[in-house]
């Protein structure tokens, strides 16, 4: 069909580039889960509304579902598979001390949509973290164990930060 | 879910844009954030044989002074304008409005021109928008024009823009110095959108209100000016008397949709009512 030529274009996923011919129609979490095979974005409704889809795009969270691939072209992305660095992110830390899931399918949305709050509003009132989750759709959790989950990251970054803080102060 | 196949081109300046449009108009479309667009693509509701990207047109970004208020370029995002200092200080009443549009993740994608464009009759911003007197730029072949928003929506999903046209920048006049303003929305607990949103500003003096402006979003089949409240309130005493009275004039001031039972106008009344109720405590 003339109109679905492909188009070049290229993403650097998790610091690494991928560059890809893709239909213009591809979107970005079709682009990662089937161009880059990393399937830890989930698909939940398709319809912009559950959040699941949710990754880092230039830093800031968007929902994967409803953006185009060429739109992120030139962009770097930020998927579950690489927020662990050497040991889990403090999101990764914090839900895994408070529970904050169960069935995991809306975890990766809700770690990256937790992780971009953190890094706009280091020390978020509990009202600002459920704020930000009205975007994520959990089928489990009821959000308690996730709110918990985000206040605990956010003393984990705080404490990773002071004892950093402190060895560089020894040296 | 894919939507239908279609061409994709990135522009770099407006009149290639334009240029684009002219080509094919009735089967081009421009896409901004595409948060209103790629949804309706993909469940097929609209179908588009080719999109022109906007995001890289630096003519279209960014918000500067512009003779007294504020010139924000269409492809501005409503996260930027709820927390950009400027609009902040010159038109708060618009951050307001930015902030409590859908979710995080929207909001960081979705943009004012896009939104304007798009014409959902329960868009947040309009209401905004219209309380503030805001103007339209809008480039066409050959042409750029500016319009009031007051004039622009047409009705549900139609405004006066033709299919070759741009929305480049809305001009936002400051706001009155010491007005205080307000966006109070009732979000539909499914979709997000505003049941209803009424966004106000008022300026007393001596006691009095001096100038003041309401507008109503998501309650008829397009946005709306109270203007039978602002004329109850203007000159008189900001009191609750005459909150309550000019409240009783919202729905009357414009068309509402699916009104028999009356709900609606009661919603404009409750909501126009708590809204200056906000004001008048400072709260807003
Ligand atoms: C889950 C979800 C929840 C939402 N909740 C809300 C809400 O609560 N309140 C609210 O107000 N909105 C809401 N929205 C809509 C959101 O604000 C959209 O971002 C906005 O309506 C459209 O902006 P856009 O930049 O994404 O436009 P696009 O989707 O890219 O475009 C929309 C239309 O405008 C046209 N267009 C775009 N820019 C221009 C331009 N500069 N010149 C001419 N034409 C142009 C396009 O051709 C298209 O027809 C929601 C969206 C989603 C997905
Ligand atoms: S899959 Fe993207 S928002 Fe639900
Ligand atoms: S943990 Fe099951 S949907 Fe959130």
């Amino acid at each position: 069909m003339e109109d679905s030529r492909v188009v070049p274009v290229t993403l650097t996923v998790n610091g690494k580039a991928i560059a890809r011919e893709v239909e213009p129609r591809t979107l970005l979490v079709h682009f990662l889960r089937d161009d880059a095979g990393l399937t830890g974005t989930h698909v939940g409704c398709d319809t912009s509304q559950c959040g699941v889809c949710t990754v880092l795009l230039n830093g800031e969270a968007v929902k994967s579902c409803t953006v185009l691939a060429v739109q992120a072209d030139g962009a770097d992305v930020l998927t579950i598979e690489g927020m662990e660095e050497e040991i889990l992110h403090p999101v990764q830390q914090g839900f895994w001390e408070k529970h904050g899931l169960q069935c995991g399918f809306c975890t990766p949305g809700a770690m990256l949509t937790a992780s971009y709050l953190l890094s706009t509003h280091p020390h978020p009132s509990e009202q600002e973290i459920r704020e930000s989750l009205d975007g994520l759709l959990c089928r489990c959790t009821g959000y308690e164990t996730i709110v918990r989950s985000v206040q605990r990251a956010q003393e984990i970054m705080d404490e990773r930060r002071e004892s950093a803080d402190r060895e560089t102060r020894a040296i | 879910m894919y939507t239908a196949p279609f061409d994709y081109r990135r522009a770099h300046d407006t009149q290639e844009v334009v240029t684009w449009l002219q080509e094919d108009p009735d089967n081009t479309k421009i896409i901004a954030g595409g948060h209103s667009l790629l949804p309706l693509m993909k469940l097929r509701l609209a179908s588009v044989a080719r999109l022109v990207d906007i995001s890289q047109v630096a003519e279209l970004q960014g918000i500067r002074e512009d003779m007294g208020g504020l010139r924000i370029g269409a492809f501005t995002r409503h996260a930027q304008l709820a927390k950009d200092p400027a609009v902040r200080e010159a038109a708060p009443l618009l951050a307001s409005a930015a902030a409590v549009i859908g979710d995080m993740q929207v909001r960081n994608r979705g943009t004012i021109g896009g939104s304007l464009c798009h014409a959902d009759p329960a868009a947040d911003l309009p209401a905004a928008l219209l309380a503030l007197n805001a103007e339209l730029v809008i480039a066409g072949p050959g042409t750029e024009r500016r319009e009031s928003l007051d004039a622009f929506f047409l009705a549900p999903f139609i405004t006066t823009l033709a299919a070759d046209e741009v929305l480049t920048a809305i001009v936002v006049p400051r706001m009155v110095p010491g007005a205080k303003s307000t966006y109070l929305k009732r979000p539909h607990p499914a979709s997000g959108y505003p049941v209803i949103g009424v966004a106000a500003w008022v300026s007393v003096s001596g006691g009095r209100v001096e100038d003041c402006r309401i507008a109503l979003t998501g309650i008829g089949p397009v946005p709306f000016r109270a203007a039978r409240s602002e004329q109850v309130l203007t000159g008189r005493a900001f009191s609750r008397e005459a909150i309550a009275e000019a409240a009783r004039e919202a729905a009357g001031s414009g068309t509402l949709e699916d009104d028999e039972d009356g709900y609606k106008s009661q919603l404009c009344q409750v909501y126009v009512s708590r809204a200056l109720g906000d004001i008048a405590q400072g709260a807003g």
